[in-house]
């Protein structure tokens, strides 16, 4: 069945005792794994909902990313710690534990060939390790500012971050090389009359045919203190490097927490803030949405399940929420 | 500058005016005073040769005790920052603040501090000034009490200064009945004060010819109708005489380039170098303010930017007093309008709360690496030593050897120092 974004309703709600701050999906697609403000990882059955507790961090859990054969996650914690954990045992146990960052580790990914496991965080740095032992492989000059987001290119040749200050950052992964930057500072606000630095690349995304390359996040920020602010997509052509659209939304307050391009070439931005929580969807040649879904609650997080027809996404209100872009049934 | 909320209310408003024209316009300034108020005449021997001073530092906007004095972490509204060891042991805060972390033996927390008010305006009187706000009603901040106070009564250089984020600059109005003579030097961003600097198209000698034919027209003046205002008047001139011949003092540039590095290349690290060289040239009260706290959104991402930067001048400031031997005669406060909400908000913010909060001491009689009060697990109440901003304006005072409980004599009115229904805090006082 062919995902249809205007379809798009909360199918599942899976409830727990405190807010949560992250969500993704297993390759497996037989989880959902969710960080909550009770310093804890909660694995979801999505069949059923059976949860299992992983309390290992000393802080908040902010980032996941899996191998590719699905065995193992591993998590990133504001206690600048990586943990390995085996997907589907009935209670997992830490495999590993790696301190990785001084600061929170507030991104992670996975290499396309399944070996490298990259971790961005608030020490400004980005690392390479070896996913396999743990060990570090590479550590890339420091950033201006705190790594937000990071994604590895598919063609597994790069590496990017994405900063605070709306700087990204496209790195050689085989060498400690710089190839090039892009300038997303349309992301980032300074407010002098509040002396605060807000906004930042809180997500990146290429899109299936590699031919664009979006940097998610917020603009409008006339008061970062207070969440006013509007969400905001800037959209390159990833070859030529020049901005093809600015995707934004129809007035609504918030942030994009992630980007994820679907299969079919359309953008799915997970959005949460002052506006509540809110699902967009854009075509690259378009500024403003083709669909939006309004959520109960405001996110924090989003994902996009392997079948490409269900969304998660991770909400203040102690709940996972996994939305169907199919007809309601 | 002024510092925008996030909340949208107004900033307490403080009117101001040209520095040199608010000096110029003497009030009915009371003029007993001075070093009379201290407790005991001896103790007022004793600070004339050692001249007490504060250093306030105003967190404006509401810095959240859980991001710093009183950190939470595993609980409900921990939020993601850890605890740290401090240099007194069994002391632990916000891993936000590292290098304060080393110097808590030089300084105390109150944990404990309701003071049962949410407003911005409100809250920041009411910290400053000692009392709640009353229609009608005008309290001096306590800058201006301790420059009345404290300040020597020929003190050639004005002994109430506020260094703040952002441009601007003038004289404040929050002296009430001790009159401009003690109201706030506004010195926005650390920059030197407004029009301290003889104008280029006036030569010195047109300047002093100027001055001398002032000061001729004021005895002339002041032989027949000699007032209180007069003095005042004239003194004001004459301080700001003073003020330009010293205008130095204000040049944080002269400063060692080390000593910059040390304490932070930001705006605040400036400021924080400027207050240590005011208080070494004998101004007797700096308040620095560090803008904003007022974290209704992201407030984990903005504490680790702005209590990042304060940890660093912070702490070089508080080192550098106590290796210079200026701790037992500076009074070192940390002070908000209030503290945050323990529940952390939808947008990772926390709001508005003055039921249970902290702020910090150290120096003059305060005890050193004392931790007093309590809250609760999850900090949403106070559980031990309950204290509000009256007990800590009295407690301000007498940690500079004043009698809080005596009263200024102002007009014909004895005017208490500090609210007469609270009293110090004995058990942080040494």
């Amino acid at each position: 069945m062919p995902a249809d974004p205007k379809q798009t309703h909360v199918a599942t709600e899976f409830k727990h005792d405190s807010p949560f701050i992250c969500c993704r999906f297993d390759p497996q697609a037989k989880y959902v794994f969710a960080g909550a403000e009770d310093y804890a990882i909660h694995r979801f059955e999505l069949e059923g909902g059976a949860k299992v507790t992983l309390p290992e961090h000393d802080c908040w859990v902010r980032a996941f990313a899996f191998s590719k054969d699905g065995q193992t996650m591993v998590s990133g914690g504001s206690d600048g710690q990586l943990v390995w954990w085996p997907v589907a045992e009935p209670q997992p146990k830490p495999l590993r534990n790696v301190a990785a960052h001084a600061g929170w580790v507030r991104a992670l990914d996975v290499s396309p060939d399944g070996k490298i496991l990259a971790s961005g965080g608030n020490d400004n740095r980005l690392k390479l390790w070896n996913l396999e032992d743990g060990s570090l492989i590479r550590e890339y000059a420091p950033h201006d500012s705190n790594v937000y987001s990071m994604f590895f290119h598919p063609g597994g040749e790069f590496v990017l971050s994405g900063t605070l200050l709306g700087n990204v950052k496209q790195w050689e992964v085989a060498s400690d090389k710089l190839v090039r930057e892009f300038d997303a500072k349309t992301l980032h606000t300074y407010n002098g009359g509040q002396a605060v630095d807000y906004g930042g690349v809180r997500s990146m995304a290429l899109s299936p045919d590699g031919q664009y390359f979006a940097c998610g996040g917020l603009h409008k920020a006339t008061n970062p203190l207070g969440a006013v602010n509007e969400p905001l997509v800037e959209l390159f052509e990833w070859e030529s490097q020049k901005k093809k659209v600015s995707h934004i939304s129809d007035g609504e307050k918030g942030i994009i927490w992630r980007v994820v391009y679907h299969p079919d070439g359309f953008l799915v931005g997970g959005c949460g803030g002052s506006g509540g929580g809110l699902l967009y969807f854009w075509k690259p040649d378009q500024d403003k949405p083709f669909h939006k879904v309004k959520l109960p609650n405001t996110a924090r997080d989003m994902d996009l399940h392997p079948d490409g027809l269900r969304i998660a996404t991770a909400h203040h209100d102690q709940r996972i929420r996994i939305s169907s872009m199919t007809p309601k049934s | 500058m002024r510092c925008t909320y996030a909340c949208g209310t107004a900033e307490h408003g403080i009117a101001r005016r040209q520095f040199l024209g608010g000096l110029a316009t003497g009030g009915a300034a009371g003029l007993v005073g001075g070093l009379g108020a201290l407790a005991q005449p001896a103790a007022a021997k004793e600070l004339a040769s050692s001249q007490k001073r504060v250093l306030l530092f105003f967190m404006s906007g509401g810095l959240s005790q859980l991001e710093s004095w009183d950190p939470k972490p595993k609980t409900d509204t921990g939020g993601p920052f850890r605890a740290i060891p401090t240099s007194v042991p069994g002391t632990h805060i916000s891993e936000l603040l590292p290098l304060t972390a080393q110097q808590m033996h030089h300084l105390a927390i109150v944990r404990s501090v309701n003071t049962k008010e949410n407003d911005h305006g409100k809250g920041r009187f009411m910290m400053e000034c000692g009392r709640r706000q009353m229609a009608g009603a005008k309290y001096p901040h306590i800058g201006a009490v301790a420059a009345k106070a404290l300040s020597p009564e020929n003190a050639s250089l004005p002994g109430h200064i506020h260094i703040t984020p952002g441009g601007g600059g003038g004289r404040g109005d929050n002296a009430a009945y001790l009159g401009p003579k003690y109201a706030s030097i506004v010195l926005g961003n650390g920059n030197p004060p407004q029009n301290s600097e003889r104008a280029a198209e006036l030569t010195a000698d047109a300047d002093a010819r100027r001055n001398d034919f002032r000061r001729n027209l004021n005895r002339r003046f002041t032989a027949r109708r000699r007032t209180a205002e007069t003095d005042v008047y004239t003194y004001n001139y004459e301080q700001a005489q003073q003020l330009m011949r010293q205008r130095e003092i204000f040049d944080v540039s002269k400063e060692p380039a080390a000593d910059h590095e040390r304490y932070g290349k930001h705006a605040l690290g400036k400021q924080c170098l400027l207050a240590r060289r005011l208080l070494e040239n004998g101004i007797t009260f700096v308040q620095v303010s560090h803008s904003n706290y007022d974290t209704h959104n992201e407030n984990f991402n903005f504490h680790l930017e702005q209590v990042g930067e304060f940890d660093r001048s912070f702490s070089a400031i508080v080192s550098d007093l106590a290796d210079r031997g200026m701790l037992d005669s500076t009074l070192i406060v940390v002070m908000s309008e209030f503290g945050r909400t323990p529940r952390i908000n939808p947008r990772y913010g926390r709001d508005h709360w003055g039921n249970a909060w902290s702020v910090v001491l150290g120096g003059g009689r305060v005890h050193r690496g004392a931790l007093y009060g309590a809250t609760n697990k999850n900090g949403t109440a106070v559980s031990d030593k309950e204290v509000d901003h009256g007990q800590l304006f009295h407690t301000y005072l007498q940690a500079v050897g004043l009698d809080s409980t005596s009263s200024f004599h102002v007009g014909g009115r004895d005017l208490p120092m500090a609210d007469p229904a609270a009293s110090a805090i004995d058990e942080l006082l040494v």
